[in-house]
């Protein structure tokens, strides 16, 4: 039996360092390659040694593919291609291949630079990996090789991000990275056609919830922004630079524009502006709004969104300013919340998770007084808004996203392994098939039931055709002669006379013949002759003859009758036919075991 | 089409002589008389040499129309040729033929059904066997009422119902979806009926097959054949079929079942439950609202809109979608800012635990694939396209506006919608709303909501939220104040709203007056000690405060007890400059001011009933006036018509109606000082000195009736024939004079004076003076007419917002160049505005232009009302002084109001020209005060 296997390196049962080993019909692929944000150390990256433990990966994988530019799930592709070393291909989609080098770049500098480390991949690295980079168009069907073929699907959650369909023959599997099923402000949502995978590999960071319409926390979050300004007051959004920031430069964007609004939005430079840039170039890739609105105006052109300068924050009047980093534990977000937070008309608002620890995480859970460097406090006075968007699909999500692939097996990954149980049951019982969630290094083996293609002469389909109904009915199996021939990795159904001709072999007759004892008080040609009437009264629409030579036919089928010398009333009929006729022979043969009728004259 | 035949005929010549090489055969072309058409194809197809040049004269051929007569000839020819030519493109072209020929106007095929069945024979090509079934369709939907073919045809259909090809399938299901009725047809399988014939090919092989077998279901229940209550399963099998299309038709075939059978009861599998089938459907079509294809989603959202039977619980389903965070539940923004509410203390803001999950779920009874209908709204209203999102909008209406416990629990989703990214969406919403607010009161949080879109920068949603806050209802004085304030904000922002936004304060006063006696010392700001300084009459944000509280006033009688003096003397203004907007007030200790109040404010009903006495009486006594000599019956008139007006002028409901009878009587008037005056009893040389006196009584006449006729929406036919008949008696006025003859004999095409119309043939052929004398005594007969009181009458009126004429500033610009004027307007009965109202310009030197305003310039705020914003572009030569242009609105109108002349041919060639239809009269009808607009050119700067 062909089996498919998937061994997660990272994401099993695990948030973080994507990396997933699938080997299907003999070919390897990974998917995904990322870094964990939790560890700074060599579970920082995936174990390539499960690979193998010395030399290059190249003769190993066939081709990795990466779903989205985050860096859990790319932040380890220069240290595995360059420094593990793989020279294959890597496939993704445009949008991830301009933004990721960006990031990668980021990570790096942060990490060298900052940390101070050795031993990390450097700016050349980067641009070598990026060398190595096949770019995927949404919904075209890629070879790899002869063989193994990838066809990308639209998965919302950020730019670019996509699911990757792999197909080796008639088995495939679908995984689906990070995806949304819930359109936002500037993506769509995912769609998937019912490609019927044997495996679906999907992400389940939200297996355990079901959320609130997006709609409710958009009109919280524009209504929060609207008072405050309105009151004068200042508002700071710290966001990281890519995904979630654009949603809601582009919330706010639209909300002024619509009110008619004139207070400033700001947005911290840097990383955004490039990142900004590809969000202008790769248009196709957002929602029907900003597609349908692009001929007019470029919705990422903003009109009310200028680039911030550290002399802005103290500007009088209201404001809007986004900040990064997200968290508030450091750079510029941190310096204009120190500036902003004595004053009980500001606002800041968290759009997101924050992690324990930073001074986002405090203040959401209520604390007033910070401790800050240098024994000072700082007093708390602005307000606290918390808003959470993200963009992954919930868990009706993920079950819409089964229906509409309809998978024959289920495979979870990217998420806590406590919730992953929950969303397994379920599926399992609601859709009657086997879900999996292995844990890092462990091995899943699905075994699949491939269909063999075979192909068939036209000739001998359309005589089938003409032998039997008119139609093929395709709920019921037909049997039908012909010789299968298995030539150079091929096979294909002709008919026999065809077969014989191409392999040039000559024709053999294969003839049964049979004796049967029959007691009949009659001359041989009588008895023959009575035969000859049985036979004719019993098998309507066959063609029966009496051959003057003293032989009657039934189709190919030769009758001859003698009797034997001793005694004349017992005759021996002979029954030949060729192989070919073999139903209708041994029928007759079986009949006329039974002897003749009496009443036949 | 002659013209067409002699030239095409002529075509042919050319070719013909032009293969025998003739000098003068071109010449000779246009003294050929018209020959068969058949026998043109004949030589045409016999030349052919090959299956290319064939098909090259029959596509040439199929250019032009042929007449009636010759279609059976043609068709032979084509027949014939068809079983010699063994090219398949070529028999596929002539069975096309056949089809359209036997489309042709006034030919009955069942002639050719014979020899086209028999083609059907011999035929190997898939393609042509497809065709030629399509011929059989059109042939078959000719002759419907022709049970003997009818079933022929049907019989053929199931025979190559089994053909391998899908084309011949799709066709045939077609020929049995369009002819098949409650008949069985004996087949190899035996006897069937046609549905279930139909219904084996829900499980054919090919995508389109089954769509067309759905299709054909669907076209039966269209014809009105009752659907087979079994096929409901295998429809619902069908809804999770791969192809689109397919589940596309099945959604509509299970939304049909389910309007045939919605009481049965089905099983649900893998359940000992039953239900009924309408909620069945109605769960299976909500599921296919989170459909993978658009299309199909937005089918399904639509088709729930109209299945009104569903039980409510499923219904509110739809609404429904469970919470959980970690597997706890959670409540949704909804229900938070609902408990929020109860518990007191709305707007806290949110806090960071705010959403934090309750009670642990049991893991068991959380459902996740969401089972029937649930929360199948909460997904379509979330839908990526807009298209789904707004068919679930409507959907919700249709489904609130039948139940009030669902209107109020999609409130919330609607108010949500508000706020969504695409203008189109938001407005839809907004109306939706409005429609069903009779059922709904706004909790002051959703209020809130409502009420933060005033900003929005797109009038037509502000407008429509106006529109929407007319028509609600709240439940607190808070939330009069609140509203009060957006609206005044919204005034601050917007001065352009200043019209809506009084009319919003005007219904809102008047719905609320209990809840806004409370407010009134505030919003007035009135002391009990101490007078406040008098506000200033000017500002916009008092009177929409005025407004408010004097429509409140109306029906709370305590309420001008608390009124200080100066808002008396406000009222008295207000009342007197915006009257339609400050309603009459019985004012305690005051003496009634103005005549008019004593009118208005009795009870309004009894005040109409008694106004449309008068009405009635004016025009009874007015009816006796054929027993009147001629000076009392002028003066009777003359009396009636002043009465009528100040009647329209009084009771606004009889406007219409009055003015209508009114301009009748004019017209009634001028006929009969024409006859008076005996214009035309002049011998006929000097009639033509006359004429340009008459000519200008006629011309008047006339115009008064084409205002009549077009100016009043709600006539019945029967007034119109009323007014015909004045119009022809008025064209009999103009006969006298020979030319007016010619240019006014349209309108003796109505079928009314058919007395007129026996008279023509002897007044084409008499001599004027005869002539005369015969019109003369049609007229004297024919008298006055006696106007019956129309129903429901409206006068089509048009009001000029924008500009005011107010501005002392001028509007400069450079000569020669081009300024736009912004334009405002409301319509009231306008139908079609569309293509009926224009701008015209009046430049004071007597230039005056008529614009066309474009489609998308009207809107549609509410039923028999338009509005027209717009720009029309002023240009003028230099002046020397700032001068006035007058600008007004003209309804457009055409005397013929239908011009439905077929077309007679039957092919694709479109050289067919109408004739122009000789009887219209094109005019217009000024129908708004006319504004002036101040306007300077300058010369140019060198």
């Amino acid at each position: 039996m062909p089996e498919i296997k998937v061994t997660p390196l990272g994401a099993g049962q695990d948030v973080g360092r994507s990396c997933i080993l699938v080997s299907i019909g003999g070919k390897n692929i990974m998917l995904d390659c990322g870094m964990h944000m939790g560890y700074n150390d060599d579970r920082r990256f995936p174990d390539f040694s499960y690979i193998t433990q010395n030399g290059r990966l190249t003769d190993f994988l066939d081709c990795v593919i990466i779903s989205h530019f985050h860096l859990d799930h790319c932040g380890a592709l220069p240290y595995m291609s360059e420094m593990v070393g793989y020279d294959g291909p890597i496939y993704m989609t445009h949008p991830t291949k301009a933004i990721c080098p960006i990031l990668l770049e980021d990570f790096r500098k942060i990490t060298v630079d900052k940390k101070g480390e050795t031993n990390f991949f450097t700016s050349q690295m980067i641009k070598d990996c990026m060398k190595k980079v096949v770019p995927l168009n949404l919904h075209q069907t890629v070879q790899v090789d002869d063989e193994l073929e990838l066809k990308a699907y639209y998965a919302g959650h950020v730019l670019g991000a996509a699911m990757v369909l792999i197909k080796v023959g008639s088995e495939s599997v679908v995984y689906t990275g990070d995806y949304n099923m819930t359109p936002d402000r500037h993506l769509g949502a995912a769609w998937i056609d019912k490609c019927r995978p044997d495996i679906l590999i999907s992400e389940s960071t939200y297996a355990t919830t079901i959320r609130d319409s997006k709609r409710c926390r958009e009109r919280d979050f524009l209504k929060k922004v609207h008072e405050s300004i309105e009151r004068g007051g200042k508002v700071l959004i710290p966001v990281f630079a890519l995904g979630r920031a654009q949603e809601l430069c582009i919330l706010l964007e639209t909300f002024w524009e619509r009110m008619n609004l004139k207070a400033p939005i700001y947005f911290s430079t840097g990383l955004t502006e490039k990142a900004n840039h590809y969000y202008k170039l790769f248009i196709t890739w957002t929602n029907q709004k900003i597609r349908k609105t692009f001929v007019q105006r470029n919705m990422f052109e903003f009109k009310h969104i200028k680039a911030f300068d550290r002399s802005y924050a103290d500007n009088p009047g209201p404001m809007v300013v986004f900040a990064t980093p997200g968290m508030l534990h450091a750079g510029q977000s941190l310096q204009i919340f120190k500036k902003w937070a004595g004053n009980e008309k500001n606002m800041v608002i968290m759009p997101g998770y924050c992690v324990q620890g930073t001074i986002g995480h405090k203040i959401l859970n209520g604390q007033r007084k910070l401790e800050m460097e240098g024994r000072s406090t700082l007093d708390v006075k602005l307000q606290v808004e918390y808003m959470s968007f993200s963009a992954h699909a919930d868990a009706k999500g993920i079950m819409q996203l089964i229906r509409m692939a309809e998978p024959r097996n289920m495979l979870l990954v990217h998420g806590e392994a406590l919730k992953m149980e929950f969303l397994k049951g379920k599926i399992e019982q609601e859709f009657n098939i086997d879900c999996y969630m292995p844990a890092n290094g462990e091995t899943i083996t699905v075994s699949t039931n491939p269909s063999v293609p075979v192909d068939i002469s036209l000739n001998l389909l359309k005589r089938e055709m003409a032998l039997g109904g008119p139609l093929p009915d395709p709920k019921k199996p037909r049997t039908m002669h012909g010789t299968l021939i298995m030539k150079e990795n091929s096979m294909k159904l002709v008919s026999s006379e065809q077969a014989l001709k191409e392999l040039g072999l000559n024709e053999h007759q294969l003839r049964f013949t049979c004796r049967v004892q029959l007691q009949d008080p009659h001359s041989d040609l009588d008895t023959l002759h009575r035969i000859y009437t049985h036979l004719k009264s019993l098998l309507k629409g066959y063609t029966i003859q009496h051959v003057p030579d003293g032989t009657v036919m039934v189709e190919s089928i030769v009758i001859k009758v003698s009797s034997s010398a001793e005694d004349p009333n017992n005759k021996v009929l002979l029954l030949s036919w060729s192989y070919q006729d073999e139903d209708l022979g041994s029928f007759l043969s079986s009949l006329l075991k039974k002897g003749l009728p009496s009443g036949l004259c | 089409t002659n013209l067409h035949l002699t030239k095409q005929y002529s075509c042919f010549v050319t070719c013909f002589f032009s293969q025998i090489p003739h000098e003068e055969a071109p010449s000779k072309k246009l003294r050929l008389s018209k020959p068969s058409k058949s026998a043109a194809l004949h030589v045409d197809l016999c030349k052919a040499s090959n299956s290319t040049d064939a098909l090259q004269y029959l596509l040439q051929f199929a250019r032009k129309p042929v007449e009636v007569e010759s279609v059976e000839g043609v068709v032979r020819i084509l027949l014939e040729h068809y079983y010699k030519e063994t090219d398949n493109s070529v028999r596929l072209k002539i069975a096309s033929l056949l089809g359209l020929l036997s489309k042709t106007q006034g030919f009955t095929p069942d002639c050719i059904v014979d020899d086209a069945i028999n083609t059907l024979s011999n035929e190997k090509s898939h393609q042509v066997l497809a065709q030629l079934l399509d011929t059989l369709l059109v042939i078959g939907s000719q002759l419907p009422d022709t049970p003997t073919i009818r079933l022929r045809l049907i019989h053929v259909a199931c025979k190559h119902l089994s053909d391998t090809y899908f084309g011949v399938r799709n066709k045939c299901l077609q020929l049995l979806g369009c002819l098949g009725t409650l008949e069985t047809v004996v087949n190899r399988d035996g006897a069937r009926d046609v549905q279930s014939i139909i219904s084996d090919y829900f499980g054919d092989q090919d995508p389109r097959v089954r769509t067309a077998a759905l299709k054909a279901m669907l076209q039966l229940h269209e014809r009105g054949m009752k659907i087979h209550q079994v096929i409901y399963e295998q429809a619902c099998r069908l809804l999770s079929d791969d192809y689109e299309q397919v589940r596309s038709a099945a959604v509509q075939m299970v939304w049909v079942l389910s309007l045939l059978y919605p009481e049965s009861i089905v099983p649900i599998p893998s359940s000992n439950e039953e239900i009924r089938l309408v909620d069945d459907a109605f769960g299976k079509i909500s599921h296919m609202v989170s459909d993978g294809s658009w299309m199909v989603r937005v089918q399904a959202a639509k088709t729930l809109g109209s299945m009104l039977q569903v039980s409510p619980h499923f219904l509110v389903q739809t609404l429904d979608k469970k919470l959980m965070s970690d597997l706890r539940r959670k409540r949704t923004a909804h229900e938070r800012a609902k408990e929020l509410f109860t518990s007191g203390e709305f707007s806290s803001g949110r806090k960071w635990a705010d959403d934090a999950p309750k009670e642990k779920l049991d893991r068991n009874t959380v459902n996740l694939i969401a089972s029937g209908a649930c929360g199948a709204f909460v997904h379509g209203l979330e839908d990526e396209m807009f298209e789904v999102r707004i068919a679930a909008v409507e959907a919700l209406c249709q489904l609130a506006r039948s139940s009030p416990s669902f209107a109020e629990k999609c409130l919330d989703f609607l108010v949500d919608m508000f706020n969504d990214e695409i203008e189109e969406v938001r407005l839809q919403s907004i109306h939706v709303l409005r429609e069903i607010s009779t059922h709904i009161t706004l909790r002051e949080d959703q209020l809130d909501t409502v009420l933060a879109v005033l900003e929005d920068s797109s009038r037509d949603i502000r407008e429509a939220l106006h529109e929407l806050l007319c028509y609600t209802n709240v439940s607190t004085k808070e939330c009069i104040q609140l509203a009060l304030l957006e609206l005044l904000k919204n005034l601050n922002k917007y001065p352009t709203d200043r019209n809506s936004v009084w009319k919003c304060l005007k219904f809102l006063g008047s719905r609320h007056p209990t809840l806004v006696l409370p407010l009134v010392p505030e919003l007035l700001s009135t002391h009990p000690y101490f007078d406040t300084p008098e506000p200033d009459m000017d500002d916009p944000a008092y009177i929409a405060v005025l407004v408010l509280v004097f429509n409140a006033a109306k029906s709370c009688p305590t309420m001008p007890a608390l009124f200080s003096d100066h808002t008396f003397r406000h009222y008295a203004y207000l009342r007197d400059s915006l009257s339609h907007l400050v309603p009459p007030l019985r004012l305690p200790g005051r003496k009634q001011v103005f005549g008019l109040d004593s009118v208005d404010s009795g009870s309004g009903s009894a005040s109409v009933e008694s106004a449309q006495l008068f009405l009635q009486q004016s025009l009874h006594r007015v009816s006796t006036i054929q027993n009147l000599e001629a000076p009392e019956a002028r003066e009777l008139l003359n009396f009636t018509i002043r009465d009528l007006q100040r009647l329209g002028e009084l009771q606004t409901e009889l406007a219409g109606a009055a003015d209508f009878c009114a301009t009748f009587l004019r017209c009634q008037l001028l006929l009969m000082k024409a006859l008076q005056e005996k214009l035309w009893n002049v011998a006929v040389p000097l009639c033509l000195k006359q004429n340009v006196t008459a000519t200008a009584a006629a011309q008047q006449i006339l115009e008064e009736t084409y205002k009549l006729e077009f100016l009043y929406s709600g006539l019945e036919s029967r007034q119109v024939a009323t007014i015909h008949h004045v119009q022809h008696t008025h064209t009999h006025a103009g006969f006298f004079l020979p030319v007016l003859f010619l240019s006014e004999l349209p309108h003796l095409q109505d079928s009314f004076m058919d007395r007129v119309c026996e008279l023509l043939p002897r007044l084409t052929s008499c001599k004027p003076v005869e002539m005369v004398k015969i019109l003369q005594s049609t007229l004297r007969q024919s008298g006055l007419l006696q106007l019956s009181l129309p129903e429901q009458i409206h006068r089509a009126t048009a009001t000029i917002i924008e500009p005011t004429g107010e501005s002392d500033n001028p509007l400069r610009f450079t000569s020669g160049l081009v300024v736009a004027l912004d334009i405002d307007a409301t319509l009231e009965h306008v139908n079609d505005p569309q293509n009926t109202v224009k701008v015209q310009v009046l430049y004071p030197d007597g230039q005056s232009h008529v614009i066309h305003p474009k489609p998308g310039d009207f809107r549609k705020p509410g039923p028999h009302r338009h509005r027209l914003i717009t720009q029309v572009y002023l240009s003028h030569t230099a002046w020397t002084e700032p001068s006035q242009v007058e600008v007004r609105l003209l309804l457009a109108y055409s005397s013929s109001s239908s011009s439905s002349s077929s077309r007679l041919g039957w092919s694709d060639g479109a050289d067919g020209v109408i004739p122009p239809s000789e009887a219209t009269v094109e005019g217009t009808i000024p129908f708004s005060k006319p504004v002036k607009v101040y306007i300077m050119p300058k010369p140019a700067r060198r």
